[in-house]
């Protein structure tokens, strides 16, 4: 048995050791900035800033290199785009639809079932957008080749649903049943409740659920790389096979690339970049928040 | 007044139309999903079989197997949750129960929230360059480990704060007054029962965790290899031995993505069949993940 004073003296001690653990998150995030500034500083020494953000190739690794990032960033923002306009609306819809049509018992089958859209491996999309989706794709449109953004997009889109649906959904439900009947009692429908009602009190969560889609979207990896072609290609045509920044990392990772060359510098020149996508998107998404927020 | 009843009829029918709509797009998720399980099983079941998984790859389709893929895979995810879960739970522990309102609590906050929508191919690079050059650990399992174990924090901390938050502040207040200090409350009450709600947390994490890929590529996991890590166990003391840790390694993911990548017909049946594997371990984890939840549901009364 401990005495009174060193009982405490261990309730501190154990207090700063858990104090360490939560601070150790703050450590990776330094290590992630460190990292990417730290292996991406000799590039930029290489390469100037304007030419990274102006040059229309992107070859680092031929004879003759260019090193410009926009034919990665334009494949990244295509695929993305399609992924958008799949997973946006049809997500938008599935939640109106569980939070405010579906029955009780139904929702609650139905909202496992969609989170497992999410659960299966990207690997496994990349294989079912190449080998299935492209197939499918290509009898409608027989000259769309082998990789193609679309088919890859499209893929992505049905990934990222459940997120969008699963958030919106949570924020739709939180709004005051008060609002709706409000609405009804001035003789509104379900569908008009729903979209000038509902929809617009619970903007500020359904606006996190698109942005978490989005960055998503952007930092997705394995679905591009398999289904995408890994063909940089400076072009805003769905239809095109085209590298985004994420299949370019994992393209050169996977050949064996000596430390220190331009070649290991670039996929963190590349990483950099896209960690500044991802985080813009994520301040906006804050801000959108903080803006839209409507408090009950 | 004919006016108001046709205007309610037109209305009830565009409710309708817009209710349709939503089971459309309901039906059409999990038509997608449906499709996607369909068509891994027709080109992938009839590879499944005892010499699928228990060969190592081979440059034959035929002869080809998953041995060292779903052997790393398991060893990864032992690395992954025994750092994962100490660190996570400290953290989730210290930010509930802890931490007082002051600006570095706040840091960690907005950290965390932010980690969580880093992609996970950053933390392949932060790995490679750190772990692999700056540290010299090569690409082993242990650097695998360490690398999904970070990308799965936010998630252990986030489970681990939304448990102890159930907890009703009574429990709390019982123990206080009882003379336990705070760690005794922590280690004796408030441990014990957030760990299922803990434990689902993890779980959905570890679901997330086997199937990752990029970020293992990025450190230069392998994709052809023909051995496995040595065993953990072993039959002299002290019994248990971390050499494996130091092993190179390939997991299913990564060996899916090879065989997929090869022109071959031959290579994708493989790869649909990876695909089924690992799908499996993926459903198990989430099947587990809420047979502990349901249990939980049940047998908490506050």
């Amino acid at each position: 048995m401990l005495g009174r004073g060193k009982r405490y003296l261990k309730d501190r001690l154990i207090g700063s050791l858990l104090f360490l653990a939560a601070l150790s998150s703050v450590g990776v995030t330094t290590g992630i900035v460190a990292i990417l500034v730290f292996e991406s500083a000799p590039f930029f020494g290489h390469v100037s800033l304007w030419e990274f953000l102006t040059d229309t190739i992107w070859t680092p690794l031929f004879a003759d290199p260019h090193y410009g990032i926009l034919p990665l960033v334009s494949g990244t923002l295509v695929t993305t785009g399609v992924a958008l306009a799949v997973a946006l609306p049809v997500g938008t819809m599935i939640a109106i639809y569980l939070s405010e049509y579906a029955p009780f018992a139904l929702r609650e089958i139905i909202k496992p079932v969609l989170e497992l859209l999410s659960a299966v491996p990207t690997v496994v999309y990349g294989y079912f957008a190449l080998l299935f989706v492209t197939p499918l794709l290509q009898r409608l449109f027989p000259e769309l080749p082998t990789f193609s953004m679309l088919s890859a997009g499209i893929v992505m889109g049905v990934m990222i649903i459940p997120y969008v649906s699963s958030l919106s959904e949570d924020a739709m439900r939180a709004v005051p049943m008060l609002l709706r009947e409000g609405a009804y009692a001035l003789g509104a429908n379900k569908m008009i409740t729903s979209i000038r009602v509902v929809y617009p009190a619970a903007l500020s969560g359904i606006g996190a659920a698109y942005i978490l889609g989005i960055s998503r979207a952007i930092g997705e990896t394995m679905i591009v790389a398999i289904a995408a072609g890994m063909q940089p290609n400076f072009t805003l045509n769905p239809a095109q096979p085209a590298a985004t920044i994420t299949a370019y990392i994992v393209q050169v990772s996977m050949g064996d690339l000596p430390h220190g060359s331009i070649g290991y510098q670039s996929i963190f020149a590349a990483g950099l970049t896209l960690f500044l996508m991802t985080l813009g998107f994520n301040i906006l998404g804050h801000m959108l928040r903080k803006r839209f927020r409507e408090a009950y | 007044m004919t006016d108001t009843s046709r205007l309610i009829a037109r209305r009830r029918r565009q409710d309708l139309v817009f209710n349709v709509a939503g089971v459309v797009c309901t039906l059409l998720g999990i038509i997608t999903l449906g499709a996607l399980l369909v068509d891994l099983l027709w080109a992938g079941l009839t590879r499944i079989n005892w010499q699928f998984l228990t060969s190592f790859p081979s440059r034959n389709a035929a002869n080809a197997g998953v041995l060292s893929a779903w052997v790393g895979s398991l060893l990864l995810m032992l690395v992954t949750v025994s750092l994962a879960v100490p660190l996570g739970v400290a953290a989730g522990v210290y930010l509930e129960e802890y931490a007082r309102k002051h600006w570095i609590t706040t840091i960690i906050e907005i950290n965390i929230a932010n980690l969580a929508g880093v992609p996970s191919i950053i933390y392949g690079l932060m790995a490679l360059g750190l772990l692999v050059y700056q540290f010299h650990l090569g690409q082993t399992l242990l650097v695998g480990g360490i690398t999904l174990a970070l990308l799965i924090l936010p998630v252990v901390i986030v489970a681990t704060r939304e448990a102890l938050r159930a907890i009703p502040i009574g429990i709390r207040e019982a123990a206080y007054a009882l003379g336990a200090t705070r760690w005794q409350v922590i280690k004796d009450h408030l441990l014990p029962y957030s760990a299922g709600g803990i434990a689902t947390g993890t779980i959905i994490a570890m679901s997330r965790a086997i199937g990752e890929t990029a970020p293992l590529v990025t450190i230069g996991a392998l994709t052809f290899i023909a051995f496995l890590p040595p065993s953990p166990v072993q039959a002299e003391f002290p019994f248990v031995n971390l050499r494996w840790l130091n092993s190179p390694f390939s997991v299913l993911p990564i060996q899916m993505f090879n065989w997929v990548s090869r022109p071959t017909p031959d290579f994708h049946r493989n790869a649909a069949a990876a695909g089924l594997v690992l799908i499996l371990m993926t459903l198990s984890l989430n099947a587990a993940a809420i047979a502990i939840r349901y249990r939980l549901r049940r047998r908490i009364k506050w």
